[in-house]
């Protein structure tokens, strides 16, 4: 019989990613709830002194898997680590963080597990002892409740939404061989670019400032990256500005780009069509500036200043500052 | 043929593998970027009275490269899709766009197929066709679950990079671009391997008007569940639809004066939502 609820942890270069303790703690409220333990696997090199750090967020067991092939983080090699110590125990639900490599990761594992999973789901409970999912669809014009009738129940969680809370458990380290076979490695990382602004991804961002058309031209967004500094925001773009030219499509909000929902959403000359509002339309508090009082953005906005945003951006990042000093 | 040295042979069919790549793109129809998703009453589903049914915007990315790779190198792109009778318009314009052959799968049995059910039915479709390099999209938005491209590469056995957003192909391998967070990551993969696009790859053509002339008389299997082998195994399932969240009225600032109205706007983060 199935049982237990795991999780597989995610670190970068030697540290565990914020996700894994979001994950972690809402195992550990799952496992709470069907009496059941938490445990955690690990991958990577030279790793296992993360083990600790996992227990702090309510694991009570963490499997290590520490092997050179783990390292950088491939797809075929983690899936064959994490999919051989998942069919050795049989746990009842297996989260991940939907993030890149989780998204990655997780989807691999339904083909080598045979099982069912909800992406990105933004709310996990247990209803008659089985796993109640909540995801967006259609990038959020609507939600699906979602069950799985097979094991493990597989989600992945957004970032951002779960909160991580620490309730120190033994998080006894039990090391397992990966047992990876050379010749089915296939893939290999050969180059990593760093983006050194050390800007946190839209997709785990707490505030986004984003500007769209409205904002004319590349030269102009330094107004709003400024504003972005001063509230320690990730700057993102409606499509018109990526496909302009003016920003990298990595910082593109909507549903063909990141699909985000920050604690606070600043739309600087942004209309709000809806594949814009589809992406964003689930942040917490959204903010609308836009000269057009007709502007659908103001439709979903919880604040909206009907003005030229190059004199109110300017004055909104002055007022922060004083407010935040 | 009989009478060719056996090594002439080899080197033929070799120099042809190489020059030939065996291509298949995966296409799911989806809504229309633009349709308003109502949900049924009764939370069974979403209401598809009046909606525009198109070809998912990241396979346009996956058969637009296949169609690259085929002008390049020489070969054959054959699209393939899962889905109702209305399917086969998105197998058409792929087709259009200069694909050469489709494959529809078509069975009731897998109306709410889950992303593994999905995979599997790609999969005994598509194994028979040893194709080199198959694309997908990095995920359908309808469901949003990005699942289907690494479950098929993994019954397949063959790797798969995700969220591509350039792909070089050299021989026997290719090499991908892809975006993490904070960084892009360049990975190798040997072939047959399974890319899954991203918007940034290409720029998809339209399909021109020969195009769709051509397209209408290129042949398409039709394929069901039987005729796959596949018996269809639904675990994960929607058991309810519902709107999002309604949003509570919002607050216009009034006023004249940009500095003043800024000046509110961030004591009203600050001091109500609490998010500055
Ligand atoms: C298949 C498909 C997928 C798409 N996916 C996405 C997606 O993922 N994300 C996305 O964003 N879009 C997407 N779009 C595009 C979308 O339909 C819109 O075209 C786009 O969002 C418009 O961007 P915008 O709001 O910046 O520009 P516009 O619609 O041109 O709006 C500019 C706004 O700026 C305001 N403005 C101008 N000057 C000023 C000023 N000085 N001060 C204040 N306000 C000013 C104007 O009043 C206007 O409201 C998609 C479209 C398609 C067809
Ligand atoms: N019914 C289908 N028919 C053909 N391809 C599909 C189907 N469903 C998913 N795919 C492919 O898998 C990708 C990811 O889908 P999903 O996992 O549903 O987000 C899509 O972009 C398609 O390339």
């Amino acid at each position: 019989m199935a049982n237990g609820v795991w999780i597989i942890a995610e670190q970068r270069d030697g540290a565990l990613r914020k996700i894994s303790f979001e994950i972690a703690s809402t195992a550990r409220k799952l496992a709470d709830e069907l009496g059941q333990q938490v445990c955690a696997v690990l991958l990577g090199s030279g790793i296992e002194g993360l083990a600790a750090e996992l227990a702090k967020y309510g694991v009570d067991k963490v499997f290590v898997a520490d092997d050179p092939a783990l390292e950088p983080y491939t797809t075929d090699a983690h899936a064959a680590a994490a999919a051989k110590i998942i069919k050795e125990n049989d746990p009842a639900i297996l989260l991940l963080g939907a993030s890149t490599q989780g998204r990655d990761l997780s989807a691999r594992l339904v083909g080598k597990l045979a099982t069912g999973m909800g992406t990105d789901c933004v709310d996990a409970k247990i209803v008659d002892g089985k796993l109640l999912l909540k995801r967006p669809m259609y990038a959020g014009k609507c939600f699906g409740e979602v069950t799985i009738s097979s094991f493990p129940q597989m989600a992945t969680l957004r970032p951002n939404v779960f909160p991580a809370v620490e309730n120190p458990k033994a998080g006894e380290v039990v090391k397992f061989d990966p047992a990876l076979d050379p010749a089915k490695l296939k893939t290999k990382v050969v180059e990593v670019q760093k983006d050194t602004s050390g800007k946190v991804d839209l997709t785990e961002a707490n505030i986004i400032v984003s500007g769209g058309r409205g904002m004319k031209g590349p030269e102009n967004y330094p107004l709003i990256e400024e504003l972005a500094a001063v509230l320690g925001a990730t700057v993102g773009a409606s499509r018109a500005a990526v496909d302009a030219g003016w920003r990298p499509q990595s910082d593109q909000v909507g549903q063909t780009g990141k699909i985000v929902s920050p604690n606070l959403y600043i739309a600087c000359g942004i209309s709000g069509a809806i594949q814009h509002l589809a992406g964003m339309g689930s942040s917490k508090v959204i903010v609308a500036i836009n000269k057009d009082p007709e502007a659908p953005i103001f439709a979903k906005a919880d604040y909206g200043v009907v003005d030229d945003l190059f004199k109110v951006v300017p004055e909104l990042t002055k007022a922060c500052k004083e407010l935040l000093a | 043929m009989r009478g060719r040295p056996i090594g002439a042979l080899n080197e033929a069919r070799i120099r042809k593998k190489e020059e030939n790549v065996n291509i298949v793109a995966c296409v799911k129809q989806v809504p229309d970027t633009e349709a308003q998703i109502k949900v049924k009453a009764d939370g069974s589903g979403i209401e598809e009275g009046g909606i525009k049914w198109v070809m998912n915007p990241y396979d346009e990315y996956g058969v637009e490269e296949a169609l690259r790779l085929k002008e390049k190198k020489g070969g054959e792109v054959t699209v393939v899709s899962l889905g109702p009778a209305r399917v086969i318009e998105t197998i058409r314009t792929a087709l259009a766009m200069g694909a050469d052959k489709g494959i529809h799968i078509q069975d009731a049995a897998f109306d709410n197929a889950d992303a593994y059910t999905t995979a599997l039915a790609l999969a005994a479709a598509i194994k028979p066709l040893n194709a080199d390099i198959i694309f997908c999209g990095q995920r359908a938005i309808d469901g949003d679950q990005g699942q289907v491209g690494a479950i098929l590469a993994d019954m397949l056995d063959i790797p798969h990079v995700a969220v591509v957003t350039k792909l070089e192909y050299t021989d026997g391998a290719i090499k991908a671009t892809r975006p993490i967070e904070g960084a892009q990551i360049l990975i190798e993969a040997k072939l047959p391997c399974l890319i899954t696009a991203q918007k940034g790859l290409n720029e998809p053509r339209y399909a021109s008007l020969p195009g769709i002339m051509k397209a209408k008389k290129k042949p398409v299997d039709v394929k069901n569940a039987a005729s796959l082998g596949v018996t269809p195994s639904v675990n994960m399932k929607v058991v309810k639809f519902t709107p999002p969240p309604a949003r509570a009225a919002g607050k216009i600032i009034g006023g004249d004066d940009p500095a003043l109205k800024a000046k509110e706007l961030a004591r009203l983060l600050r001091e109500e939502a609490k998010v500055i």
